[in-house]
């Protein structure tokens, strides 16, 4: 699924990055084409046949070298791999419906983006969940050391009275505490990208229980 | 101003208190082996309650069971210590001081103390050295077994050249001590081309799954059934493994994938009992003739697994995060004369817990330990 959607990309931005580049007549025997990174380039040969094979030619020369300066560019897959994160609800019954709504009609790519970014968010929290260095520990402690899977973490039960604090904890007020003490790190802003995709992850893992607000 | 008298808080003198009586029963149960009548062990549980320590478990009295095959005696255990060099993080070794200077109080000294495996975090030899050094100021013998933390980073060639065989047993008053490597993994490295560092990580991972399950394997096996031949079937045998040795919770390997056949090897004993590392909790099973003992940790509790606990296990109470040292801890073990085991927890900072051989053999009827009021979530 996803080949093809890159490739239909990568080739429209090299239309677009060979028209704006034209070359004037007489001038070089080559062409730069731009990935739609804006940044990786390839020479191709102003004769190059203008087939299909060509172009896939092309694309693969340019994903290659992306590939080569982006050396994580498939974490998620590692992480879903590693940890198997729950991923979020599946909306593909609401294909189809919902005319008029504020979404309009919602088709399989509509479910597909809800997906892939709600999922992405958790993906990024279990990486950080599960790395002293993301999370800035001085003593290489993560919190998947002491909660595998985000166990333990109860993320239903908050808001509740925190005695040891004297408050009311909310679920990111407890990440920021084991943060700072177990983990020794430096807390994070209650908006730190970080922080909400920790909470994404940490809630991902308690999928389908019920809430339950003040349960010690 | 008068000067005023060393005063000290009701927490002290409730934790001094605590360890006199915990400390007196100890001694009573090893000096008077045998001899202390069923009177007396009720003078002692009175003393325990005349003093308000209703939630104390009173070490067992030794009892001379028909069939007795030795004297009976006590062994200390430590495990799961996880050290990183001292620079990287200086917690996990205070915490193992902390026991050796838990075992090192233990008066009388118990016959030897055992080490349950994972001594490092990423199995380096900076890390193991520390260790080993650590373990050196234990005034009692000391029995060492392997975890997979300290085995996958050279496959335990620095471990074997401290320690010696990771397969090894040994006779102590009557009873047959066997110590396995149970926390080999099917090469899952290779194919995905990690190097030493990336596949230790790897396994360093509790809840990683790119790891492949814990086995005994065939080799070790082999070895335990030629090591088991020579023995006669009542001799009592005690067991350590870094796994289970049975199938608790896959996705956290709390798991040994050969459980069956490695247990098939110990049915014909009569009185077998595994205690295992990994799973850094109070845990207990049985199955068949088999009883089964999980040892605390020294670096930090696991949550009990969401699927599989045994019916049998009573939870140690979800340790407070905001108590560092809370769910940790080092234990004693009480050997009976017929070979039985009676584990006792000595949880850090909390009253401790004693698994008695008596619950396990009665199927949970007799000598419950006492249930926690805050369980798993």
């Amino acid at each position: 699924m996803k080949k093809p959607v890159l490739l239909a990309l990568v080739l429209t931005a090299a239309a677009l990055a060979a028209n704006a580049d034209d070359p004037a007549p007489g001038a070089a025997s080559t062409k730069t084409v731009k990935l739609c990174d804006n940044k990786t380039t390839v020479e191709v040969p102003n004769d190059a046949p203008k087939t299909r094979a060509e172009g896939q030619k092309i694309s693969d020369a340019l994903m290659a070298q992306w590939k080569e300066t982006n050396p994580n560019s498939t974490w998620e897959q590692g992480e879903i791999e590693a940890h198997q994160v729950v991923a979020p609800e599946d909306n593909s019954a609401l294909v189809g419906t919902g005319q008029s709504s504020t979404y309009g009609v919602v088709t399989q790519q509509t479910v597909q983006v809800w997906k892939n970014e709600t999922y992405k968010t958790a993906l990024y929290g279990s990486k950080v969940f599960h790395s002293g260095d993301e999370l800035g520990s001085e003593i290489a402690v993560s919190c998947d050391m002491c909660h595998p899977r985000a166990a333990n973490t109860h993320p239903e039960t908050y808001p509740k009275f925190q005695p040891q604090l004297g408050r009311v904890a909310m679920l990111r007020d407890m990440i920021n505490w084991c943060i700072e003490h177990p983990v020794r790190g430096k807390v994070l802003a209650a908006d730190d990208p970080k922080m909400r995709a920790m909470e994404a992850y940490i809630l991902a893992q308690r999928k389908g229980t019920p809430l339950d607000y003040g349960k010690r | 101003m008068s000067k005023i008298p060393h005063i000290k808080s009701v927490e002290t003198r409730y934790l001094e208190e605590r360890d006199r009586l915990f400390q007196g029963l100890q001694n009573l149960d090893r000096r008077k082996f045998l001899k202390v009548s069923t009177g007396a062990a009720a003078a002692a549980l009175a003393a325990g309650a005349s003093n308000h320590f209703h939630s104390f478990l009173p070490v067992n009295v030794a009892y001379a069971a028909p069939g007795a095959a030795g004297p009976g005696f006590t062994f200390a255990y430590i495990s799961d210590s996880h050290l990183y060099i001292k620079k990287t993080n200086e917690r996990f070794v205070r915490q193992l001081l902390r026991a050796v200077d838990d075992v090192n109080k233990l008066d009388p000294q118990p016959d030897f103390v055992f080490y349950g495996g994972d001594l490092a975090q990423l199995g380096r030899k900076e890390e193991l050295d520390l260790g080993a050094q650590i373990l050196k100021n234990i005034k009692a013998p000391v029995h060492m077994m392997v975890g997979e933390h300290d085995w996958f980073f050279d496959m335990g060639q620095h471990w074997n050249q401290l320690f010696g065989p990771e397969n090894y047993s040994f006779d102590h008053k009557g009873v047959h001590f066997v110590v396995l490597m149970s926390v080999h993994e099917k090469d899952f490295w290779t194919a995905r081309g990690m190097d030493p560092a990336e596949r230790m990580h790897t396994v360093a991972g509790l809840d990683n799954a790119m790891q492949s399950a814990f086995e005994v394997g065939g080799p070790t096996r082999d070895w335990l059934k030629k090591d088991l031949d020579k023995v006669s079937k009542s001799t009592p045998i005690i067991v350590f493994s870094h796994s289970p040795l049975y199938k608790l919770y896959r996705p956290w390997n709390f798991w040994t994938d050969d459980a069956e056949d490695v247990q098939s090897l110990f049915k014909p004993f009569d009185r077998v009992t595994v205690l295992h590392g990994h799973t850094h909790q109070v845990l207990t099973n049985s199955i068949g003739n088999i009883q089964f003992h999980g040892m605390l940790s020294t670096a930090w509790p696991w949550p009990y697994a969401p699927q599989g606990l045994p019916a049998l296990t009573v939870q140690m109470n979800r340790p407070n995060p905001f108590d560092s040292n809370d769910g940790l801890g080092d234990g004693q073990i009480i050997v009976h004369p017929d070979g039985m085991v009676d584990m006792l927890y000595n949880l850090w900072n909390r009253n401790p817990m004693q698994v008695k051989a008596s619950y396990l053999s009665s199927g949970g009827k007799n000598d419950k330990p006492i249930v926690p009021t805050l369980a798993s979530y």
